[in-house]
């Protein structure tokens, strides 16, 4: 079992075999996507009741809370990603834990300007600096540093090396995120989804944010394959199987 | 695992320790000033600062409300279910703000305890509904106001 575990991380982990993978799943993961978006957006602006409290101005939360979540996820993935390329020294590891940043910092973007279009109106201010909207602009802020970091090196396996450390650094902030509305007291609503309890959210609202978080999830791996797949030919491009995929592609 | 991998593994588990050991050790340091507001039983405590601006927050009591019949001002209570302060403010409140709802305020605590607020915003939980269901619950006191 455990043989057949660490052959497959090997094949993973190679270059020709991941750039000929991801690209046959690409069309499959964009249906899905395609799917999931339709469903959920038609769930949340048109099926699902108005809130007994926001009236209408709630249905921002299938943009906001997705956002946000992935926000925290696609950290812990490069987080996660930056300790393989560590440890075993995986190039691989490198290339997704950079093509991690973009895709993250924009998330993280989203949920804050997300959340300050639905602050204003609700709360009534745009920002305030509680412990939730804090650490969140403090994320977004560890995204551009690993970003900025990565592109200050000139040695790119260098530079993926110091950016690592830094992603595993900034990952303490990601359950400071989570649990700031329970440690403090804060304007942002405590969690409605992610709780021991049952949510506390109606089942016709809940089930298309669920939707929408499926295809936000979907999202993130559509680009993070097809950032990869360039960062890849990017680093690889004196290498034969390269060569011989452009030659390939041209006879088409 | 070879031991060179082994070593880097323990040094990452290190790292990303001992940083959250700090941050965790700064946070505890600083508790007071991640609050983001005090609850009325603290303002009564006298735990609030009394030179400079702080923010109070809990329930507008029903039937408080007091609007001044020439300018935008109002009066209203705020409690924890516990202690309850008075608050005056001027200007426009934000949507969500009636009796019965989570506020915050920020402002000054005046002489006679009333606070004079710069700004109101209206806290909401974390609770989503339809209003029917809405209507046919139970009336219970929010437990936000802890």
């Amino acid at each position: 079992m455990i043989s057949i575990l660490t052959r497959w991380f090997h094949r993973l982990a190679s270059p020709v075999w991941f750039y000929r993978i991801a690209g046959k799943l690409l069309p499959w993961l964009w249906a899905l996507f395609a799917l999931l978006l339709v469903t959920g957006l038609y769930g949340g602006l048109v099926t699902a009741p108005a809130d007994y409290q926001q009236g209408d101005s709630f249905r921002i939360i299938y943009v906001h809370v997705p956002a946000a979540w992935l926000s925290m996820f696609v950290y812990m993935v490069m987080a996660v990603s930056g300790a393989i390329a560590l440890i075993w020294r995986i190039k691989l590891a490198e290339m997704v834990l950079v093509s991690c940043a973009p895709i993250g910092a924009s998330f993280t973007f989203i949920a804050l300007v997300t959340g300050a279009l639905w602050g204003k109106p609700m709360w009534g201010a745009w920002w305030v600096w509680d412990a939730r909207l804090t650490s969140e602009l403090i994320l977004l802020f560890l995204y551009l540093g690993v970003i900025g970091l990565y592109n200050a090196i000139e040695d790119k396996r260098m530079a993926s090396r110091a950016v690592a450390i830094l992603a595993l650094v900034g990952i303490v902030n990601i359950p400071i995120i989570h649990y700031s509305v329970e440690w403090w007291n804060t304007l942002h609503q405590g969690a409605t989804v992610t709780k021991f309890d049952k949510p506390s959210i109606h089942i016709d609202m809940l089930i298309p944010l669920l939707l929408m978080a499926g295809a936000f999830k979907v999202f993130f791996v559509i680009s993070l394959l097809l950032r990869t797949r360039n960062e890849l030919l990017e680093r690889e491009l004196p290498r034969q199987w390269v060569k011989q995929l452009v030659e390939e592609n041209a006879n088409d | 695992m070879t031991p060179v991998r082994k070593k880097r593994l323990l040094l990452i588990l290190a790292l990303v320790a001992g940083v959250g050991i700090a941050l965790a050790l700064v946070l505890q340091a600083f508790n007071q000033n991640m609050m983001f507001y005090y609850a009325p039983k603290e303002i009564k405590a006298g735990k609030a600062p009394a030179n400079h601006d702080f923010r109070v927050g809990g329930l507008v009591v029903k039937g408080s409300m007091q609007r001044d019949k020439q300018s935008l001002e109002v009066r209203f209570d705020v409690t924890d279910l516990t202690e309850t302060v008075t608050v005056s403010y001027t200007g426009i409140l934000p949507d969500l703000f009636r009796e019965g709802q989570g506020i915050i305020a920020r402002g000054k605590l005046l002489p006679d305890g009333v606070i004079e607020a710069s700004e109101v915003l209206a806290k909401h939980d974390e609770n989503y509904m339809p209003p029917e269901v809405a209507s046919s619950l139970p009336q219970t006191p929010p437990k936000e106001a802890k």
